[in-house]
């Protein structure tokens, strides 16, 4: 279905399509291939995090976004230089499609001192503020009134930046979430609520979290438009997505987004992802694989050839391969230094 | 006596409980279908049903509220917060709230909740999951707090809490549920309010509480080598503290030291100096010593980490220069 042409409305009621818009032939051929390559980069990125962290190289708390791509990649394509980005515990492929170094993101997750935070933070905690990757949150919704708090700041400034805020379907059900989209819609504070909805928080599934499913609508009390979008299809997110974020700059008033997307794997690390769902579910969205599916799209759009996929397929393993080489190489911090940056420091 | 795991006597303890009283339910996140983010709550959705062990949202503030609501009319809920670092969420449900249910209201109401919840470092889970914020509780009056190191306590001392009549916060440490020792089967309650000598000794008191006790024998392990003998004490309950046991063992031994996993300053360790200086002030040969944790939010790197939390090494370290040896 391509539905690019078409203005998008906003989501009214339960029968919302799942938007699977985008024809290929609205976009740049270099776009295309810059959306496929991001979203392999980070399936092979993630894949050789899970096997670091199986030879202990990376320890703690570990969330993948395997399976997750599309939206990972169509959200963060649509976002301006200047704007600001907040992310939960599971935000390793934002960080890698913000331009944060991968070698840095990798040395974080070694506990590494040339980390991105410098070996303190881990997994959880990436950040990167030179690209306004203002980092991940390991409290589930502790990050959505700060990202308000930062499009506070740009309206107090007099700024045009926005600030996308992203979060998992379960964060909805905690207070600081509506504390934080009220104020927003109060003092029309220019943020994007970007919900990941991969139906599932920890073992517990939407439905037995929320009394309210269709996510999009819990802006909605507030005032904020919902929209709901197809999180598997990257082409779908990202056009979406750029509507709002400029919509969210002309207006300085928040929107809601929920990105249906599925994660392949345990929640983290520590989970095989077995006891609360079947094989059957998972396989189906298997089926619906942002990245492979996105390869043929291109691939029988002739935008570019299956040696060409090949070539982007090494060319992705070469940099996964040096971000693990460069955290490798980097020294454990200074036991010394331990407790610096409890206080804020000059630099 | 049979040998278990920490975890499998809280378990023995939640199951003894809920047989016993229908009024006793479970209620947190991921208890049931998931079967325990840390696997304490195991077979028991089976066991009791839907009823009885209640998955919640990803509300803290809200399902802690609830169960204290619930709790104000008879009901006696074991809430599980995933690490007590979500207590921090929930603070206001149970320290301006919960505990103050009783006092508020002129002893007409009550609010019997348990709050069970580990929390520690020594697993690289960084800043936001890796404290355990015994102080910020025992702060609080109106309140109980309780923190077995062994599953003998654990067992004990849940069963007493949920027979408790006030909000009692149970804390675990997540180095612990693996861990394995000899425990009553059935009925066996450990009272609050009393501490526990884990090891008799003559020279020196070492007190401690939840995994730091392991900490501290290991240390009087290696001490007893060099023909120090030291009195190993297990807190046990942090809320009613037990002062007697502890300056009871100062007066013999006339040198104490304190280890506790958490920052040095402002910790359970040091309502505990204060109250020994005050109550055994003429005893003592030497300063009291304060072992903690360095005082900075939870690193993740592993050997930053390591750094962070007290060693059998370092407690040991601190008893000798205690004794000028
Ligand atoms: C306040 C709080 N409660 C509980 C947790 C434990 N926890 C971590 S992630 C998670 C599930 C979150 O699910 P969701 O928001 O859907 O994000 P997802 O992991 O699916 O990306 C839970 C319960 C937490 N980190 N913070
Ligand atoms: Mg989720």
């Amino acid at each position: 279905m391509s539905q690019s042409q078409e203005p998008i409305d906003q989501a009214t009621d339960t029968d919302i399509p799942v938007r699977d818009a985008g024809d290929l032939a609205n976009y740049a051929n270099d776009q295309l291939i810059d959306f496929y390559s991001n979203m392999l980069f980070v399936r092979r990125f993630e894949e050789r995090v899970a096997e670091m962290y199986l030879r202990a190289k990376i320890g703690g708390y570990c969330h993948l976004n395997i399976g997750e791509e599309a939206t990972v990649v169509g959200t963060l394509k649509a976002l301006q230089e200047d704007d600001y980005f907040f992310g939960s515990y599971r935000e390793h492929g934002f960080a890698l499609v913000r331009d944060v170094p991968a070698g840095a993101v990798m040395a974080e997750l070694f506990g590494k001192r040339d980390g991105c935070a410098r070996g303190r933070g881990g997994s959880m905690h990436l950040v990167d503020p030179d690209r306004r990757f203002m980092g991940g949150y390991g409290i589930v919704g502790g990050s959505i009134p700060l990202s308000t708090g930062v499009a506070f700041a740009i309206k107090y400034r007099g700024g045009d930046e926005i600030v996308m805020s992203v979060f998992g379907d379960g964060a909805t059900n905690i207070g600081a979430f509506h504390e934080a989209l009220n104020m927003a819609s109060l003092w029309k504070l220019p943020t994007l609520f970007i919900c990941t909805n991969n139906l599932y928080g920890m073992g517990t599934s939407v439905d037995r979290a929320s009394a309210v499913t269709e996510l999009w609508k819990k802006g909605i009390a507030y005032d904020i438009p919902g929209y709901k979008v197809n999180g598997m299809d990257v082409l779908a997110v990202y056009q979406l997505t750029k509507k709002l974020v400029e919509e969210v700059r002309r207006t300085s008033e928040p929107i809601f987004v929920e990105c249906q997307t599925y994660r392949y794997r345990g929640h983290s690390m520590a989970d095989a992802g077995k006891n609360y769902r079947s094989d059957e579910e998972v396989q189906s969205w298997r089926e619906r694989d942002p990245v492979e599916n996105f390869r043929k799209r291109l691939i029988e759009g002739e935008i570019f050839t299956q040696k060409d996929a090949e070539a982007c397929e090494a060319d992705v393993l070469a940099r996964v391969q040096d971000a693990v080489d460069f955290a490798e190489a980097s020294p454990f911090p200074d036991v010394a230094e331990l407790d610096r940056f409890v206080y804020a420091e000059d630099e | 006596m049979p040998e278990i795991t920490y975890r499998e006597a809280l378990r023995d303890a939640l199951i003894e409980e809920m047989d016993l009283d229908p009024d006793v339910f479970i209620m947190g996140e991921e208890v049931g279908v998931f079967q325990g983010a840390y696997k304490v709550t195991e077979g028991l959705l089976d066991r009791f049903g839907e009823k009885r062990v209640v998955d919640t949202p990803i509300a803290e503030e809200g399902f802690i509220g609830l169960g204290a609501g619930a709790a104000m009319t008879g009901l006696r809920p074991v809430i599980e917060l995933m690490t007590v670092n979500f207590g921090m969420v929930a603070m206001d449900q149970i320290a301006n709230h919960a505990a103050k249910i009783s006092y508020m209201f002129g002893g007409r109401l009550k609010c019997p909740i348990v709050i069970r919840a580990p929390g520690g470092g020594g697993q690289q889970l960084t800043a936001q999951h890796s404290h355990s914020l015994d102080v910020w509780f025992a702060y609080i009056p109106g309140l109980k707090v309780v923190s077995p190191a062994v599953p003998a306590d654990a067992k004990g001392l849940l069963k007493t809490a949920i027979r408790d009549e006030n909000p009692v916060m149970f804390l675990e440490h997540l180095a612990l549920y693996n861990t394995r020792g000899a425990v009553p089967g059935g009925e066996h309650t450990v009272p609050f309010g009393a501490a526990d000598v884990k090891r008799p000794g003559t020279d020196v008191t070492l007190i401690s509480h939840s995994r730091m006790v392991l900490f501290a024998l290991q240390a009087a392990a290696q001490l007893a080598e060099e023909g120090v003998d030291v009195e190993v004490i297990d807190l046990r309950s942090i809320r009613p503290l037990d002062v007697e046991t502890l300056v009871r063992s100062v007066q013999k031994t006339n040198h104490c030291v304190i280890a506790e996993e958490e920052h040095r300053s402002f910790g359970v360790n040091a309502e505990v100096a204060a109250t020994i200086y005050e109550e055994a002030f003429d005893y003592l040969d030497a300063p009291i010593a304060r072992v903690g944790g360095v005082e900075v939010p939870m690193p993740y790197s592993k050997p930053l980490e390591q750094a962070v939390i007290p060693s059998p090494e370092k407690i040991a370290g601190a008893v000798r220069a205690t004794l000028g040896r």
